[in-house]
């Protein structure tokens, strides 16, 4: 981990109210791990005073540039957005611990399943894991077409599939339906989205071997504040892991959702 | 001559800085980013008798200038602090303070009198202020007779000099704090967090799930520099200030305030490496102000 001042190389509006910021510093280097993520600093002043935590969604290691999709929701986002070539962000990363790309044998079949702004960190896994010759399956959950984005690029290493709540695009549903109805063929599931999908994924689908990637309202991003703290499946009232440091990526079946 | 060197009772600090307790944990996340021995000191995160989880998640909620936070002292227990954590900062070779907490005076003074006979931790410092837990913590440290008898009895089986770290949310502050150097504490360290809420508008409902926090950073530090100027003026015993610090002008206005040292908060989840920042900055800033050494500029704005 490292903080250095990463230069904005492009950033672009691919779907409602989803950004894909493209950055380049020799930080870049040290982002090997699936998985892990970047906590930005996108005010020079105290407002917002925290950082902001967003997924590395892809990495080109010759051209060290790293590529970062997030939802401009609050005021942290909004000026990420405004941000435009050249000007310089305040990284910190990379942070956490990534998914284990090494699970798999060549030939095996991984099955990623993300939703909304929990699928960028996906696409930088399915690289990898195509890389190590593992067949992959990928789900994607949306609100609704306008929210859809990365189809494509998915398509690059897997066969995809969508689901939008509304039906607008893909499957009408939640990626859950998508699975169930498919029965996939897989060997390990892979999933990064909202708390309630993940659960819903854990008590309907009962993947026997995975990773979840969580999120939650991080502080310090490396471990010190306590801030995203959960409860540990089968530990003592006061055991915990840490999201931030601990995590974001934890094996299914670790950590209470 | 090390200009930047501060003396307090307990602490021998080669430069005015240390994380403050609860915003560093027990170090070992930030021992991974910097080496520790360049701080003046460290603080560690309050300790109770048992291990706590703390309250449930969200736990921290921004705001102009500031963050709330709840964690509710999370910690891994005496037994846990002394077994895992304290042994890991011994190769810093710096002075240690030690939070202590609990929901009785039982609690503390257990706590205290098992800490206090550490070798490693250098001085106690007295949380009756923390503003997230149900019981204990900020009841002590709002009414005067209450932290008196406390600090009376923490000082009776503490070994090492007695810190109190008062809270903010009470009417008088100087009260507070004549009360608790009275009974005997050493030293006091001001402020803690000020109580406060926020409400998402989405839900309508408090960001936090323990509804109110504690309001840190920036937005605080106005509120620190008068409390530390009122206090310092009223008691003879030397103060850690703390509130808002981001960067070494803010650590010259706090100790001409009257504070004798700093600690550094908040600033830290903004930048990890922001104590020795401040400390490589402190020098040159001396220099500016035509300071030779920086104890000459405590109370500076009074005396």
């Amino acid at each position: 981990m490292k903080k250095e001042l990463v230069k904005v190389v492009s950033q672009k509006k691919i779907a409602r109210d989803i950004f894909q910021l493209v950055v380049k510093g020799d930080v870049v280097q040290m982002m090997t791990s699936p998985g892990q993520f970047v906590h930005l600093k996108v005010s020079d002043g105290y407002h917002p005073i925290l950082r902001r935590p967003i997924s590395i969604g892809d990495v080109d290691l010759e051209k060290n540039e790293l590529t970062m999709l997030y939802r401009k929701e609050g005021i942290g986002t909004a000026l990420l957005s405004e941000k435009k070539p050249g000007d310089v962000v305040d990284l910190l990363g990379p942070l956490g611990n990534g998914f284990g790309v090494n699970d798999l044998k060549k030939g095996q079949t991984a099955l990623l399943v993300g939703g909304g702004i929990g699928v960028p960190p996906l696409y930088y896994l399915g690289k990898e894991l195509k890389k190590r010759g593992i067949r992959i399956i990928s789900v994607l959950g949306f609100q609704s077409a306008a929210d859809c984005f990365y189809e494509e690029k998915f398509a690059e290493f897997s066969e995809v599939y969508v689901s939008t709540v509304d039906g607008s695009k893909g499957t009408k549903g939640f990626v859950t339906d998508v699975i169930l109805q498919n029965s996939f063929d897989y060997d390990m599931l892979y999933s990064c989205g909202p708390t309630p999908m993940l659960k819903a994924i854990e008590t309907n689908i009962q993947p026997e071997k995975g990773y979840f990637s969580l999120e939650e309202r991080m502080g310090c991003g490396v471990g010190a504040c306590f801030a995203c703290v959960c409860h540990v499946k089968n530990g003592e009232p006061f055991d915990y892991v840490k999201i931030c440091s601990n995590g974001p990526v934890f094996p299914i079946g670790e950590v209470e959702l | 001559m090390n200009r930047l060197e501060v003396n307090l009772p307990g602490l021998t600090m080669k430069n005015p800085i240390m994380p403050a307790s609860g915003c560093f944990g027990f170090g070992k996340e930030y021992a991974k980013v910097y080496d520790l021995s360049v701080l003046g000191a460290i603080a560690i995160k309050a300790t109770t008798v048992e291990p706590r989880f703390g309250n449930p998640t969200p736990r921290v909620a921004e705001t102009n200038a500031g963050m709330l936070n709840a964690i509710g002292l999370q910690n891994p227990g005496l037994e846990g602090v002394i077994k895992n954590e304290l042994p890991a900062l011994e190769r810093y070779q710096i002075p240690i303070v030690a939070n202590i907490a609990g929901t009785t005076v039982e609690d503390y003074v257990h706590v205290a009198r098992e800490l206090s006979k550490h070798p490693l931790v250098s001085v106690l410092e007295l949380n009756i202020s923390c503003p997230n837990v149900k019981e204990g913590g900020i009841q002590f440290g709002t009414q005067a007779k209450v932290a008196h008898e406390l600090t009376k009895q923490v000082k009776e089986v503490s070994k090492k000099p007695v810190y109190v770290k008062l809270s903010p949310n009470v009417s008088d502050i100087v009260e507070m704090a004549v009360a608790v150097e009275e009974a005997g504490a050493d030293g006091l360290s001001m402020i803690n967090t000020l109580l406060g809420m926020r409400i998402d508008l989405k839900t309508r409902k408090p960001i936090l799930a323990n509804k109110t926090g504690g309001l840190s950073g920036p937005a605080v530090k106005p509120v620190a520099i008068r409390m530390i100027y009122e206090v310092s003026q009223k008691v003879s015993i030397p103060i850690i200030g703390m509130g808002g610090i981001m960067c070494a002008e803010d650590v010259i206005e706090m100790m001409l305030a009257g504070a004798s040292c700093v600690a550094v908060g908040t600033a830290n989840f903004v930048d990890p490496f922001v104590c020795p920042m401040i400390i490589e900055q402190l020098p040159a800033l001396l220099d500016r102000m035509g300071v030779e050494k920086i104890t000459d500029i405590i109370g500076g704005s009074w005396k």
